[in-house]
């Protein structure tokens, strides 16, 4: 077993893994952080995306031990501080980016992490950036939509009710 | 226009609020204290004999509790079949025991014989591994068409591969080849529609909690339907009185027929933990998930339309064999038979349809339904060969389908496949559908793509499905062993607010906002005050749960029959608190008043006289407000549909691109348009998937070979286009009380067809002589196709 230490949504946190124990892993069964989820075997779902130190990140396929030091964000960290929803969030509930919910949270850490580095993507910049992520409900057009909604751009003549 | 949060009211999702913040709470999300870990041992091949399994090593290892095999469930029931399906013949289809575990035989790869149960997953994983079976391989029967001429079964005891060769409707049988012999032109098509899986991004899970205080269990579960899944573990399975069992289904991660299943590591669960003491889970991983899931589809299927010489249809006649591979999952022989064969005479007034299949098993996973179950692969076949029927007799596979429509001053529609349609008008749908995609502008768009060098197809479709299953009277006489009615309870607490109790189960499909809009445009009060219960047999009445766009159809039209009589009862307290006659209280915006006077009293105030009945009129009325109704429809409903889509296809490499998806869909009245819109969203991304990359491919040797998201191709935000959605012409379902239709399925339905229509539209505007390519129509099946014409 091995110490580590890092801080989680601006707090510091420690814990004991072993050397095979995942980042995903250590947030979801030592920290109860549960918001990351577990869709596949071989990172390719995306439904486990956080940001270690400030990169997004398939918490799948790091070992908590190498995370030891760094900073981690997971979605349970996003809302805002008086717990409203930020505005990544708040766009995909207006614009019904999410269904059955089990996607989002990984949809919702990469598209943060998209609009950290290009603030004006265009459709074919998000839909490109989403490759990583698959949501199974929705299609994607709301996903899409909400997240040029969030960067500000006018989303009215994308078609949806 | 609707007051905001009422019906019509495009309501955002108060269930978005715990999904985007990380604090939904999904089945693999709960740990219970003392919680221990199930890992499965499961064949790695497709056919075998179980000569013998040797746990001793596997229990002697660090932290197991226990191992159990198929010899532990060799006492106890079978997981069975929902539906009795006769053959042609008039003899019952075969159905095979599915055990717990298999014991005897393995009969397809994942087919699970034996369970460790551990104190970690860590040391339950290592345990299986030390567990020494000898599987003895026998060759795999993986090819319908093989497995009927085999003289070896995937199962001994029936002597056949043949579940049931089924005729529908036998008796119209003789005219339809009558028909079709006589014909001024006959179109033939065979087609494969490709198996696929429908790959919710929740992997199953089950955990099972023993209290042997009072030996009850609770079994928390990835379930559509949890009253069903403990109907069967209860009934069929394990013998638990339904008393002694609570199931729950959490936040559940989506669903598309997957999870409507009883499932064998539920019934492992239940039975370890009474055996340990302690709480037992298990969680799917992804390749379990491919391995065990029921998968969807696998039919193959030989088509033939005729027509009179001016385009008329005279009959439509299928011969289909449909996978239901190595065991009866609880809807599969429902799926391929009364969900497929009755919608064969599509949107049209052909006077003549007879369908047969073939229910084939095979050393594969079970085959059971996926969105749309039934329908899609109806829709799929008719809408295939109308347009290649229109392209033989040369007419604009428009005006082939309106010419042969069900016009709307026909309704109620007695179908040649034996259904009757309440209402619809699909020339209204063709014409917003031609308008919205502005269809006339197609060849100008056709030469912008040809100046790039792609070549751009026009494809079309009309759907119609059955949805809201169902009436209970009518599928009890087409062999469904369960009603199909919905349940809900209206209890309205005694400071004002309601919980509402359904059937239904949400995951994903936003049940939690939509019905509280029902709830609140009747009794004109704030829907925030009314929450929904679902998902929990403790708290639920008796319904039937969520799959074939049954959710508002049925358990809304009991929720709204439970509301009427809240409404009735607090008339009557209303009447008591204003000494007036009940006949005369009016409920208007959440008040009751006395008509023609100012005598009122307010919703909130009726609910606390209900549980305060202080100077109540006992020998009249009942303390309480709270009322349950159970609703059964008089018939399915009937959505329709008319879809286009327009598709590049590269010459150089094959790849097709949608362009443009347009979906003008009768739902008959729509609660939450929002929430349809997205929906219909989702199927149309199934759809084109379906059409262009999905596949679940076997080897010859039982082996998955698609058991991965490296190897089964989901579609992804960059292979799909934005779509564009209309309900705007819906005529309102005749028969529930709603005048809805359900919408869950519809895109899933109507855009394989369109996709593939499109992309054989492209291909013979650029010269080549191609008339059908195979779902998925990938790059090299298309650059083949064009190869070779």
């Amino acid at each position: 077993m091995t110490k580590v230490t890092m801080t989680i949504n601006g707090k510091s946190v420690s814990g004991e893994v072993e050397g095979r124990t995942l980042l995903s892993s250590f947030l979801r069964e030592d920290l109860h952080l549960t918001g990351t989820h577990i869709g596949c075997d071989t990172s390719q779902c995306g439904a486990c995306v956080v940001h270690v130190d400030g990169k997004p990140v398939k918490s799948c396929t790091m070992f908590a031990a190498e995370a030891d030091g760094a900073d981690v964000a997971t979605i349970e960290g996003q809302a805002n501080a008086d717990g409203s929803l930020n505005v990544i969030q708040a766009a995909f509930q207006e614009h019904h980016g999410l269904q059955c919910g089990f996607c989002t949270p990984g949809m919702v850490m990469s598209a943060a992490a998209l609009l950290k580095d290009n603030h004006k993507p265009s459709e074919a910049e998000v839909r490109e950036y989403l490759e990583g992520n698959i949501c199974r409900c929705t299609g994607y057009h709301n996903i899409v939509k909400a997240i040029m909604a969030a960067s500000g751009q006018d989303v009215s003549a994308i078609a949806a009710e | 226009m609707p007051k905001d949060g009422g019906i019509g009211a495009s309501t955002v999702r108060r269930e978005d609020v715990r999904f985007l913040t990380g604090t939904g709470q999904y089945c693999d999300d709960m740990n219970m204290f003392g919680q221990t870990s199930a890992v499965f041992a499961r064949s790695t091949v497709a056919n075998g004999v179980i000569k013998s399994i040797d746990t001793s090593a596997a229990e002697a290892m660090p932290g197991v509790l226990a191992v159990f095999t198929g010899e532990d469930f060799v006492e106890v029931g079978g997981n069975p079949a929902g539906w009795l399906i006769n053959s042609r013949d008039g003899e019952p289809m075969k159905e095979p025991k599915r055990p717990v575990l298999a014991h005897g035989k393995v009969r397809h790869v994942g087919d699970a014989y034996a369970a460790v149960i551990a104190e970690t997953i860590e040391q339950a994983k290592d345990a299986v591994e030390a567990i020494e079976a000898d599987i003895e391989e026998l060759p795999a029967l993986v090819n319908m068409k093989d497995a009927l001429a085999a003289d070896h079964y995937v199962h001994d005891e029936i002597g056949t591969n043949q579940c049931f060769d089924w005729g529908w409707i036998e008796d119209n049988r003789a005219a339809t080849d009558a028909a079709i012999k006589g014909a001024h032109h006959v179109t033939t098509l065979e087609l494969v529609n490709n198996r696929l899986v429908p790959n919710a991004m929740e992997p199953r899970c089950s955990m099972a909690q023993y209290n042997r205080a009072n030996d009850e269990y609770v079994l928390h579960t990835t379930s559509q339907n949890p009253h069903l899944t403990r109907l069967l573990i209860s009934a069929f399975v394990l013998g638990i009185p339904e008393n002694k069992l609570t199931v729950i289904a959490p936040d559940v991660g989506g669903g598309f027929g997957s999870k409507i299943y009883h499932y064998g590591e539920e019934a492992l669960v239940l039975a370890a933990a009474k055996k340990i003491g302690r709480p037992v889970k298990w969680t799917a991983d992804r390749t379990e998930a491919f391995l065990t899931d029921a998968h969807g589809r696998d039919h193959v299927t030989k088509i033939e339309l005729a027509m009179d010489k001016d385009g008329n249809f005279l009959a439509f006649r299928t011969e289909t064999m449909a996978n239901v591979g190595a065991y009866l999952s609880n809807f599969s022989t429902a799926t391929p038979t009364f969900l497929h064969g009755t919608l064969m005479a599509g949107n049209y007034t052909v006077p003549n349809v007879y369908v047969n299949v073939k229910a084939v098993f095979t050393n594969t996973a079970p085959v059971d339904a996926y969105r749309g179950a039934g329908r899609p692969e109806a829709t799929f076949s008719l809408e295939r060969v109308i347009d290649k029927a229109a392209r033989e007799i040369g007419m604009d596979p428009i005006e082939l389908r309106r010419k042969n429509f069900i016009k709307p001053d026909q309704y109620p529609f007695a179908s040649a496949a034996g259904l009757e349609y309440d209402s619809g008008n699909y020339d209204a749908l063709m014409d917003q559908m031609e308008k919205v995609a502005d269809v006339a502008g197609f060849e100008a768009r056709r030469k912008a793509s040809e100046k790039k060098g792609k070549l751009r197809g026009f494809g079309v479709n009309a759907y119609i499905e059955a949805c809201g299953i169902a009436p209970s009277n009518l599928v009890g006489v087409l062999g469904s062993r369960v009603g199909l009615y919905d349940a809900a309870t209206v209890r309205v607490n005694a400071t004002g607010n309601l919980s509402v109790m359904v059937g239904a189960h949400s995951h994903g499909q936003g049940h939690e906002t939509a019905f509280p809009q029902v709830v609140a445009e009747m009794l004109g009060i704030d829907p925030q005050s009314i929450d929904i219960v679902h998902g929990d047999t403790s708290k639920i009445p008796f319904g039937m749960g969520t799959y074939g766009s049954r959710s508002l159809a049925v358990c809304g039209s009991a929720v709204v029959r439970a509301t009427e009589k809240i409404i009735n009862k607090a008339k009557k307290i209303a009447a008591h608190m204003l000494e007036a006659s009940d006949g005369d209280i009016e409920l208007k915006d959440g008040v009751f008043s006395v008509a023609g006077t100012d005598k009122s009293v307010t919703f909130g105030e009726v609910a606390l006289k209900a549980y305060i009945p202080h100077e109540f009129p006992l020998e009249d009325i009942e303390p309480g407000l709270e009322e349950t109704a159970f609703y059964d429809p008089a018939n399915f409903t009937y959505p329709s549909g008319a879809y286009c889509c327009e598709v590049e296809v590269d010459p150089e490499t094959g790849k097709v691109t949608v362009e443009s998806m347009t979906a003008v869909d009768d739902f008959g009245n729509v609660i939450n348009p929002m929430i349809v819109t997205g929906q219909v969203h989702g199927g149309l991304g199934q759809g084109i998937g379906q059409a262009l990359l999905e596949n679940t491919t076997y080897d010859e040797n039982g082996q998955l070979l698609s058991a991965s998201y490296m190897d089964y191709v989901m579609p992804r935000a960059d292979d799909l286009p934005f779509y564009t959605v209309d309900h705007s012409q819906g005529n309102a379902c005749t028969h529930n009380p709603l005048g809805v239709k359900g919408c869950g399925e519809a895109g899933a339905i109507g855009s394989p067809p369109t996709v593939v229509n499109a992309v054989i539209d492209a291909l013979q505007s650029g010269g080549k002589s191609v008339t059908h390519i195979d779902m998925p129509m990938t790059p090299h099946r298309v650059w083949s196709a064009m190869q070779n014409a």
